[in-house]
């Protein structure tokens, strides 16, 4: 093919273009998906729980990943301040990912556990009144709002489409199980997506108000899930060395 | 204006063109590019070629070039609590365990921690040095863990949070309770009264409180709140004792001092109003509202004894 011939034909040459600008995403990206060690052999790694899928959304509908990232870097100052650094195994089943790449506030991969879920409440009312220097938005409507699950199957169902095992046969259940355990296989049966929602809600009563499922009830329980699949305590601090 | 026509025409054996034409006679010069130009890029191509070797490059197979390239670093194994030596080829991993074993093999930090770390609470107390290394390190976690709720000088927020500064406590200010309080975490939990008295008792019971920190004069309502919380009925000194001083091991605060956790008595002007704010709290008590996290495994254990000490020495030093 004639140099002349390609300039002279835009409809050539923006094909050609597509192709030489894409060698740089596909030398970069597509190994990862065949490269055995991608994602770490670990321990614990869960799909989110109904009640979790919900506050999920929630983060993404309220914007959070806009001002947090959930991924921490293998550095020593984020080390020292967040914990072990992330691993790709923690967002196997994140669709999509929340890694996020702007921090005007903290990063959130590890904040399950970090403070309690009354804490929670309070500072997404009203930042504020526990951090006076915050300059986070108040979300009061979360605490107000009954949470929305009459989706939650249709959205695990959804997920379950790009890979996360959700469960909707009794094969794929008992994989299931052999895989994650009874207790959280029962978590990841589509059919008792409702029933479970509702029995975590009321159990654990995220948003401190027994009796009633509010967006902040979600939200809550997804924060408190963050990081805290994994039990660092368990591997040494280069475990997670030769996968890299 | 000069007649651009003029300069477009090189003259027959100065410039040489590309040998292109467009729109009949539109051509281009051919400037080769200078040669020490040509000798920095050869380089730059044969620095890549280095620089696969060393560092991780292409994917192969299933697997990756993986460098020659390596990093030195020592881990402390967690079953056997030997410090190892290793060598692992160059990642961002291993780059940061070399960093981080880099630290803590840094001489005097090293020395000062096992110094800490061998040390009783009392001998730490006593050495300057130590202390220093206490308050330097300490703010540092303090910041990052514990600022959220107990604000960034530990003075906290009356209700929720207690005030680590003063020399009030709820579960004990002595350094092991401190320290205990750390690793275990610690939920305050006292009964709603709103259900089990009535609202005169609740008023009587208000009246004694706070005669008990000289807030009210004794009267005949403190004479039967005190049969209250001192008897059956309310048994409100099971917890906070006796003498109201509080006792520790139920995170029962003392409510013969000025200082309030969480009912906001000292910010009331009227003696009605503090009698409202305390009555509140006794009517809806604290279930599951207070909750002070377990560090145990968030933290290890010799950022936790810093912590303890840290925090001891920010407020009254009991
Ligand atoms: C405008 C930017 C912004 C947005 C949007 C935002 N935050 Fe924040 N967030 C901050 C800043 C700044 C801080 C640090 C100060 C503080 O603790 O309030 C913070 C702190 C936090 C913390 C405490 C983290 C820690 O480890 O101390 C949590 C949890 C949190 N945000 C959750 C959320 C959630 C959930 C949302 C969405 C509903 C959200 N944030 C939206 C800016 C933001
Ligand atoms: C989620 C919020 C939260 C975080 C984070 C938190 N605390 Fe607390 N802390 C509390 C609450 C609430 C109490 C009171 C518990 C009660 O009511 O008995 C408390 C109590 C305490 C006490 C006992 C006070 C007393 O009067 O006896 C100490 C000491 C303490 N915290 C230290 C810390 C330190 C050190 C950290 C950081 C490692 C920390 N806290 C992080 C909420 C928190
Ligand atoms: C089961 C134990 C228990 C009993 C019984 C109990 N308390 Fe308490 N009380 C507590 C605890 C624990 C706290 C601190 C709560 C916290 O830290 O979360 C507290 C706090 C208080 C406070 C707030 C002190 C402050 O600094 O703000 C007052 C006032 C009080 N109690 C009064 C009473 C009265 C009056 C009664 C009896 C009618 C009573 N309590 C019975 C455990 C108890």
């Amino acid at each position: 093919m004639r140099h002349e011939h390609i300039e002279t034909n835009s409809g050539l040459m923006i094909l050609l273009i597509l192709a030489v600008i894409s060698i740089g995403g596909l030398v970069e990206i597509v190994p990862l998906f065949y490269i055995n060690d991608t994602i770490e052999k670990v321990e614990g790694v869960r799909p989110n729980t109904p009640l979790e899928v919900r506050g999920r959304d929630l983060y993404l509908r309220e914007g959070c990943y806009l001002c947090h990232s959930q991924q921490i870097r293998p550095f020593r100052d984020e080390w020292l301040r967040y914990g072990h650094y992330s691993l790709a195994a923690e967002s196997q089943y994140d669709h999509p990912f929340q890694w996020g790449s702007k921090r005007t506030g903290p990063d959130l991969a590890r904040l399950g556990g970090k403070y309690s879920n009354q804490w929670h409440v309070q500072h997404l009312i009203a930042p504020r009144s526990v951090v006076p220097q915050s300059i986070m938005p108040n979300y009061p409507w979360l605490l107000t709002t009954k949470l929305d699950y009459s989706d939650v199957a249709d959205r695990m169902r959804a997920l379950r489409a790009t890979g996360v095992p959700y469960s909707l046969t009794q094969a794929e259940y008992e994989a299931n199980v052999k895989k994650f355990g009874q207790t959280v296989a029962d978590q990841l049966d589509i059919s008792q997506a409702e029933a479970n929602l509702l029995k975590e809600a009321r159990d654990k009563n995220f948003d401190g108000i027994a009796g009633q499922v509010t967006e902040m009830e979600a939200l809550v329980a997804y924060l408190q899930s963050l990081g805290t699949m994994v039990n660092f305590g368990q591997y040494n601090d280069d475990a997670f060395v030769k996968f890299r | 204006m000069s007649d651009p026509t003029q300069n477009a025409q090189p003259k027959p054996g100065e410039v040489q063109t590309t040998g292109h034409a467009w729109d009949g006679d539109l051509q281009e010069y051919n400037n080769p590019l200078p040669r020490w130009w040509l000798w920095c890029f050869y380089g730059t191509v044969l620095f890549s070629v280095l620089y696969w070797i060393y560092y991780p490059s292409w994917p192969v197979g299933e697997s990756w070039l993986k460098g020659v390239g390596t990093v030195d670093y020592t881990i402390t194994d967690k079953q056997t609590n030997q410090v190892k030596e290793q060598e692992f080829r160059w990642n961002t991993r291993s780059l940061l365990a070399a960093d981080l074993s880099e630290a803590a093999n840094n001489e005097k930090r090293k020395a000062m921690l096992a110094q800490v770390k061998a040390a009783s609470f009392d001998q730490i107390v006593k050495d300057r040095h130590m202390m220093d290394f206490v308050r330097s390190v300490g703010k540092g976690l303090f910041g990052d863990n514990c600022a959220a709720c107990h604000g960034s000088g530990g003075q906290g927020v009356v209700g929720l949070y207690p005030n680590l500064t003063d020399d009030d406590w709820l579960w004990g200010g002595a350094m092991d309770q401190i320290h205990q309080t750390l690793v275990q975490g610690r939920k305050g939990y006292m009964p709603a009264f709103g259900a089990v008295l009535k609202p005169e008792q609740l008023d009587d019971v208000a009246e004694y409180v706070l005669t008990l920190s000289g807030e009210a004069k004794p009267s005949e309502a403190s004479a039967r709140g005190k049969e209250i919380f001192h008897g059956p009925i309310g048994g409100c000194y099971y917890c906070h004792g006796a003498d109201a001083k509080g006792v520790p091991s139920q995170g029962a605060a003392n409510l013969t001092d000025k200082i309030w956790a969480i009912a906001d008595v000292p910010t009331q002007k009227t003696l009605q109003d503090k009698k409202a704010v305390v009555k509140g709290f006794v009517t809806k008590g604290v279930n599951n509202t207070r909750i002070m996290p377990a560090w145990k495994g968030r933290l290890n254990d010799d950022d936790i004894k810093l912590l303890a000490v840290y925090v001891h020495q920010l407020g009254g030093a009991k």
